[in-house]
């Protein structure tokens, strides 16, 4: 059966003076999950979430929330609450008069908003500091008081704009697993902003790529970072390698014989490609095999090339290494306790491969 | 420039700043009226000023004009204040120098154009002409200190605001004003100083009915030197004085906590 | 950031714009615009003026009296200026350099005389230059001199008066422009072998030139129209500008020359208006109305 989705939009462009910050965008979130968008600066990425809150009002197109159009209507008449980037906590108000604000607005009666205010602080930890100021908090800290003033009002969809942004590496790692968690218990939608790939995958559902005010792909973690459909979403979500190729034969059920950088490779695709085009092969470093050329007699097909640089990164190794014809790639390797040695010198001679079938592979189109 | 020269010539300056009001102030407590040699303690300058009913109403008229004066002007600069900065319009960077431009405008020729303003549309010069060019003069104040301090205000408050249910005009009433009450009263102060002291607007724009203290003033310092001058310029500083530092404290009061 | 004005039109807003322009148009265009105009009028007999159009008192302008006048005027509202400017560009320097914690008060300390009357500050001078003045009897009392100076009411008195008067007016914005400055830019140039001078001529002086020009037009301007400290320590000979507008007013009773000659005044605020646009252009993060864009 098909379900609601809890938010939509339909067609949705957005210009600013003569830019254009999106253009024709549909977009799907359905009820309960963890949704992010994510981009680089200036994609379009907090346009969308703005439009959600009610700060922008769509060029073009329509926006529904549970079904019904909300396109026209003011922020403070939706029924969706942000925590923004910076919490935005008003300074002049105790963590208490904060968290109460919303429920003052709708003018609920005393008692409620305090019962209601002490629950939802218990709920983030903060209970005991109802009567701080926004300044005397910890970043950590403030950060709870923005979502708990949020999530205070019931909304049906959380917005968070680059929540993270503001705390250091370990607080963020923390406050993840705290957002996380507590969607978790709301069963709420979140929509979650940000540019971090890394932050993106660890606490979504699905993810939608941003393009310069376009979708470049929308779907869970794992397929885009295993199946991206296109170069910019491949280099955008991590490293990547790109290798030339030219189809040969197609033996069908996916299946082909290629040409890459000249040598004769099988690829696999659920792409439809003819025989002669051009494609790009795309690797992440983790999916190339690197040997010493004298270590063992590799079966073929394999690239010669030379160690450039190793790049010690704690749990893995990154290797920079040129091909015979001149091609540079990027491998990782993990450190293995059974084979304590993958330490390379510039100039060692190397043999490179890939397993068969995690190779993904575009047509000139996926630029 | 070493410290030690460099504290030297900074309390040079301010030896140049305070000497003459010192000196001032000093004096009205002279007991001798005609020369500047010392003859002892006396208050009795100032307990003729209390006799003077001329300066007693040219004073009540100034106090009365400059607290009429600077809440309306604080009303009309703080709303233009907020405009420029929520809002953008057409003429919004017009509206903006045209502000920045009256406050350096020459008092002067702000009070020849209202004189003639106000005889072309046969206004009696009085009160209500003091209270409009007084208005006219403080407003712009206002306006650009108001929109100095609102620079530090971050707009996504008054989003979270609406996003948490408050209208527009709640949010405003609700965040921004409570936040930067501080810096509107401390427009008002001064203001009220602004308008107290105003001589070359004041002199055009008031009538014979309607003396001001600074008029009153400056109509006696061309005299000379009088002890009983001396007495009110006293009060005159003493009173700035205490408005600059009370305008000093509201406007930190927030302050740490924005 | 601005709220996007498609997305909502409020009430407050078009109250708020209006009352805006409502008071910039009935205190600034419209007494500007009657000033222009009669500028341009005839002298009556009987009334202040007579609506029939002439050029007559620009013309007059050009005469030998108000040359006379407008020269005097400049030259010593530009030698103030200049003292102003050449006392308190160190004095402000000092000033943003200044302890942090203690900074406040020195600021505080040039804010008092800033907005105190400068009718009492320039009457409270009197006390000190006059012959009976504390000058005098100190320069006596050492000995320094035999017979009192005489200060007061002459052309020095009314420089001193101007600069005494309006030195805050140039330490403000002057150390409002020093206190943005980034003092690792002077130190970066340091680093990069400028010597002090040269790091002053090339970093510190072209960014703190719009709180110059700032101060500049904060003194040159009252220095020009102000009629009371003239009026007050100067001598009985020579008119300068701003008592020559207030007579044509109050005593002459020659409405159209004094708006005529007030134009003067006009030109000098927009040409420094201007310069200030020009120099704080190329200061971009010292233009004090930048509005905040809105930027994802």
């Amino acid at each position: 059966m098909e379900t609601l989705p809890i938010l939509e939009l339909r067609g949705v462009s957005k210009n600013f003076g003569t830019t254009l910050a999106l253009h024709n965008i549909h977009l799907e979130i359905a009820n309960g999950e963890f949704f992010t968008l994510l981009g680089p600066s200036g994609c379009g990425k907090t346009t969308i979430l703005r439009i959600f809150s009610g700060f922008e009002r769509p060029t073009k197109g329509e926006v529904f929330l549970n079904g019904i159009e909300i396109s026209g209507t003011p922020p403070e008449q939706r029924q969706v609450n942000t925590v923004f980037q910076n919490y935005a906590l008003f300074p002049h108000m105790t963590v208490r008069d904060n968290v109460a604000f919303g429920l003052r607005m709708q003018k609920r009666p005393k008692e409620e908003i305090a019962l209601r205010v002490a629950e939802v602080l218990r709920r983030v930890h903060l209970a005991s500091y109802v009567d701080r100021m926004p300044h005397q908090l910890s970043g950590g800290q403030q950060q709870r008081v923005a979502v708990a003033r949020a999530i205070i009002n019931n909304p049906l969809v959380l917005l968070l704009d680059e929540p993270f942004s503001a705390l250091d590496f370990k607080l963020r790692k923390q406050m993840q697993f705290e957002i996380k968690h507590l969607q978790r218990q709301l069963g709420i939608t979140f929509v979650f902003v940000t540019h971090d790939q890394e932050e993106a995958f660890a606490m979504s559902d699905r993810v939608v790529v941003m393009q310069e005010g376009t979708i470049a792909q929308v779907g869970s973690p794992q397929e885009i970072y295993e199946e991206p459909e296109s170069l910019f979403v491949a280099r955008f979500v991590g490293e990547i390698n790109v290798l030339e190729g030219r189809i040969l034969a197609a033996r069908g059920n996916g299946v082909y014989d290629a040409d890459v950088e000249g040598m004769p490779f099988i690829l696999h695709s659920r792409r439809e490609f003819e025989e002669e085009e051009a494609v790009k092969v795309l690797l992440r470093p983790e999916d190339l095999k690197v040997y010493l050329e004298q270590e063992k007699a590799l079966p073929p097909p394999f690239f010669l090339g030379t160690i450039n640089e190793t790049v010690y990164k704690g749990a893995t190794v990154d290797i920079l290494l040129t091909l015979d014809n001149g091609k540079k790639l990027q491998a990782a390797e993990f450190f293995n306790e059974d084979d304590g040695d993958i330490t390379y010198r510039p100039g060692d001679r190397v043999a490179v491969t890939w397993v068969e079938g995690w190779e993904v592979v575009l047509n000139e189109e996926g630029e | 420039m070493t410290g030690c020269l460099k504290r030297l010539y900074v309390w040079l300056v301010y030896g140049f700043f305070y000497l003459p009001l010192l000196v001032m102030f000093l004096y009205s407590f002279n007991t001798n009226k005609y020369t500047t040699a010392w003859g002892g303690f006396s208050l009795k300058w100032y307990a003729s000023l209390l006799h003077n009913t001329a300066i007693l109403d040219a004073a009540l008229n100034s106090l009365l004009v400059a607290t009429c004066a600077a809440s309306l002007a604080t009303l009309l600069g703080a709303l233009a204040a907020v405009c420029l900065k929520r809002y953008r319009f057409p003429g919004h960077r017009a509206l903006a120098i045209g502000i920045l431009l009256l406050t350096v405008s020459p008092d002067i020729v702000m009070g020849i154009s209202f004189l003639i303003l106000f005889i072309a549309c046969s206004i009696q010069l009085g009160f209500f002409t003091l209270l409009i060019s007084h208005t006219a003069l403080c407003a712009p104040f206002v306006a650009v200190t108001a929109l100095a301090r609102l620079a530090e205000f971050d707009e996504r408050l008054i989003e979270a605001a609406r996003d948490l249910g408050a209208s527009e005009a709640g949010a405003l009433l609700h965040i921004l004003l409570p936040l930067t009450a501080p810096a509107v009263a401390a427009g008002w102060l001064l203001s009220f100083t602004l308008s107290m002291d105003d001589v070359l607007i004041s002199t055009f724009v008031t009538g014979p009915s309607f003396e001001v203290l600074p008029v009153r003033i400056y109509s006696m310092v061309k005299l000379g030197v009088k002890p009983d001058v001396n007495a009110l310029s006293a009060i005159m500083f003493l009173l700035t004085l205490s408005l600059v530092l009370l305008a000093r404290v509201v406007s930190q009061l927030r302050r740490k906590t924005a | 950031m601005a709220t996007n004005h498609s997305s909502r039109d409020s009430l407050f807003r078009t109250f708020s714009i209006a009352g805006s322009w409502l008071w910039l148009g009935l205190f600034a265009l419209l007494p500007t615009v009657v000033l222009l105009l009669v500028a341009f009028l005839d002298r009556g007999e009987v009334g202040f003026f007579i609506p029939s159009l002439t050029l007559d008192n620009f013309r007059e302008l050009f005469g030998p009296v108000f040359l006379s006048v407008l020269g005097d005027s400049l030259r010593l509202a530009l030698l103030s200026t200049l003292v102003c400017l050449l006392v308190a560009y160190p004095f402000a320097y000092a000033l943003a350099k200044a302890n942090p914690r203690r900074r406040p008060w020195l600021l505080l300390l040039v804010i008092i005389p800033f907005w105190t009357n400068s009718l009492i500050r320039t009457y409270a001078l009197i006390l000190m230059i006059g012959a009976q003045g504390m000058v005098n009897k100190l320069g006596l009392a050492l000995g320094l001199i035999d017979v009192p100076l005489e200060i007061l009411y002459t052309d020095f008195a009314v420089f001193a008066g101007m600069t005494y008067t309006f030195l805050p007016f140039m330490i403000l914005p002057l150390y409002a422009s020093m206190e943005k400055l980034d003092p690792s830019l002077a130190d970066a140039a340091k680093d990069l072998g400028a010597g002090a001078l040269r790091t002053f001529w090339h970093i510190t002086l072209p960014l703190t030139l719009p709180g110059v020009v700032a101060g500049c037009i904060l003194v040159f301007l009252p220095s020009l129209g102000c009629f009371y400290i003239p009026e007050i320590l100067g001598g009985a000979t020579n008119m300068l500008l701003g008592t020559f507008i207030k007579n044509q007013f109050l005593v002459a009773k020659n409405w159209p020359l004094g708006a005529a000659s007030s134009s003067v005044l006009t030109l000098f605020l927009v040409l420094l208006a201007v310069l200030y646009r020009f120099t704080s252009r190329r200061v971009a993060a010292n233009m004090p109305l930048r509005a905040s864009r809105n930027e994802e």
